[in-house]
């Protein structure tokens, strides 16, 4: 059982997304975050002031995943955030101890595999 | 050669009317700002800032086309197709009053000159969120010229529509029918948006498209009621019109909302009360305020239909520009034909009044401006597409217009951003002390 999360382009958010339900991985979350990941800096001028954007808005996708699920995980996240350019973003994989299914009290593996499968 | 002076007989200006119509100027041109508000609040955030500036370019670009030749070409002599070149570069727009009113020429001029920008601005609403910022320019340039200023000449100028009885009192013809159908056009040559039928594309910020809506309502009171030119009778029915049609709009599209979704919707409001003015506008100084009430309760219908059949198509006509000016602007136009009444307007009566002859004037109306604005503008963006690149890249799209064209953000945080100094250079004279 791990924790999958990818952090990626918010104008990939999308297709992402597409991609994680055709790999039938159903169960995410997902927060907008700011982070630098070593792309070149924006330049944006307001009146006089010129400011060099050292954070890029991105997306961050959480994904608990029982182990037969962790590689499609990664391949969707790749496959819909992936555009050849600095700034795609990361995929980082960690172990996770314990799930539980607060409605029911199902832990780890049963936690994390969608209702109805 | 010794020529007798001959006394030209010209009318005085009325000082209550040319009060009146520089207010009215300034009322209609509050309007397109509005318009950007409107349009931005119906755009993702990304393209916010765009949006807006496609408007903010319109005041420019249309203003000076509109100084330099469209006013001319517009009203001009009484050409049938086109006027002349007599007020080239504003030659001969002084303070003297303009033939037929009692306003000095250059308020006319500057009034005429806002229908031409808001008009201009309109048409970007079906090409938001991908067209490149330089071509909107040139395009907004031509378009000015090349079909606003024609429709311009042919419903208010002395062109053939006019000449021929149509009647349109606050532009029917060219703003609204030249609008809406040239936004079709635009959107069928400029293309859809990448993700236009894929994802759900939503308004960003309802409270900016109703804060638009009510400002273009206020602006409207200019724009209908400052087209009869004066503070006379025509000019306050139009006015009065103006606050009827939109209100009885209202109500047709709160029930249409609630029988097809059981809820009555911020954004639909917003745009009823768009349509309500379109409906009104050719109409306002010639329609009872019976009929004006009536024009709202049926003329929303077919708007309301073209809203919701549109977005079913691969059409992106983005903001419906189609269907809340195009159809709204036909509806009104007919509309006339048939319930104008010589003892409101004093000009011609309509089909339920005996004279079935308006309205095949006005239906000559109806059919002619959505031809020529479709026709024009599809062939226009075509020569200019073959010239430079009208979309955005797929990059820049993805992205967002107003970093990829602006280099700002509507709702930049300011989070991790550096302060580059602005004398940056100058930091390397500092000597070192040590």
């Amino acid at each position: 059982m791990k924790l999958v999360i990818g952090i990626v382009r918010p104008e990939k958010a999308n297709d992402v997304l597409e991609a994680l339900y055709r790999a039938e991985v159903r169960g995410i979350s997902m927060s907008r975050v700011q982070g630098h990941g070593g792309e070149l800096d924006r330049v944006e001028t307001y009146r006089g002031t010129t400011v060099k954007m050292g954070l890029s808005e991105k997306v961050r996708f959480e994904i608990a995943v029982s182990d037969s699920f962790v590689q499609p995980t990664i391949d969707a996240l790749c496959e819909g955030a992936q555009t050849g350019q600095v700034g795609d973003g990361k995929i980082f994989v960690v172990p996770l101890e314990q799930a539980v299914r607060i409605r029911t009290g199902e832990t780890d593996s049963g936690a994390v595999t969608p209702v109805g499968k | 050669m010794n020529v007798l002076p001959v006394a030209k007989v010209v009318a005085e200006v009325d000082t209550g009317d040319t009060a009146w119509m520089l207010a009215a100027t300034a009322l209609v041109l509050l309007m397109t700002p509005a318009l950007g508000l409107f349009y931005a609040g119906l755009v993702r955030s990304k393209n916010t800032l765009n949006t807006f500036m496609m408007c903010v370019a319109a005041i420019a670009i249309a203003m000076v086309t509109w100084a330099l030749v469209g006013y001319s070409l517009a009203f001009d002599g009484d050409g049938s197709l086109i006027g002349g070149l007599g007020n080239f570069a504003m030659q001969g727009i002084d303070f003297t009053p303009r033939e037929g009113t009692t306003i000095p020429h250059l308020v006319f001029f500057a009034f005429q000159a806002t229908f031409c920008i808001i008009t201009t601005a309109l048409v970007s609403g079906a090409v938001v969120e991908r067209m490149r910022f330089g071509a909107f320019l040139v395009f907004a340039a031509l378009w000015s010229v090349l079909v606003y200023a024609v429709l311009a000449h042919w419903a208010f100028g002395g062109g053939w529509l006019i000449a021929g009885g149509t009647l349109d009192f606050a532009g029917g013809v060219p703003v609204e029918m030249g609008s809406g159908f040239s936004a079709l056009a635009a959107a069928l040559v400029v293309g859809a948006r990448k993700d236009y039928g894929r994802q759900a594309l939503l308004p960003h910020n309802a409270v900016y498209v109703l804060l638009g809506a009510g400002l273009l309502w206020f602006g409207w009171f200019g724009f209908n009621g400052g087209s009869g030119f004066s503070t006379g009778d025509a000019s306050v029915l139009a006015f009065t019109n103006t606050l009827l049609t939109p209100a009885c709009a209202l109500i047709t599209w709160f029930v249409l909302d609630l029988i097809r979704g059981r809820k009555v919707t911020a954004i639909g409001a917003a745009t009823a009360i768009i349509v309500g003015c379109v409906l009104i506008t050719p109409a306002g100084g010639f329609i009872s305020p019976g009929w004006a009430m009536a024009l709202g309760f049926l003329g929303a219908l077919p708007c309301y239909a073209v809203i919701v059949w549109r977005p079913r198509t691969r059409v992106d006509e983005t903001l419906d520009v189609l269907a809340a000016h195009g159809i709204a602007g036909f509806t009104g136009i007919l509309f006339i034909g048939f319930v104008a009444q010589i003892g409101w307007n004093g000009v011609s009566d309509g089909l339920f009044y005996g004279n079935a002859d308006q309205l095949w004037d006005q239906a000559l109306a109806a059919l002619a401006a959505p031809a020529y604005a479709f026709g024009m503008t599809y062939v226009l963006l075509r020569i200019i597409g073959a010239v430079m690149p009208l979309r955005a890249s797929e990059h820049d799209e993805a992205v967002g217009m107003d970093v990829a064209y602006h280099g700002e953000e509507a709702y930049a945080s300011g989070e991790g951003a550096i302060l580059v100094a602005p004398d940056a250079d100058g930091e390397a004279l500092v000597a070192d002390p040590g």
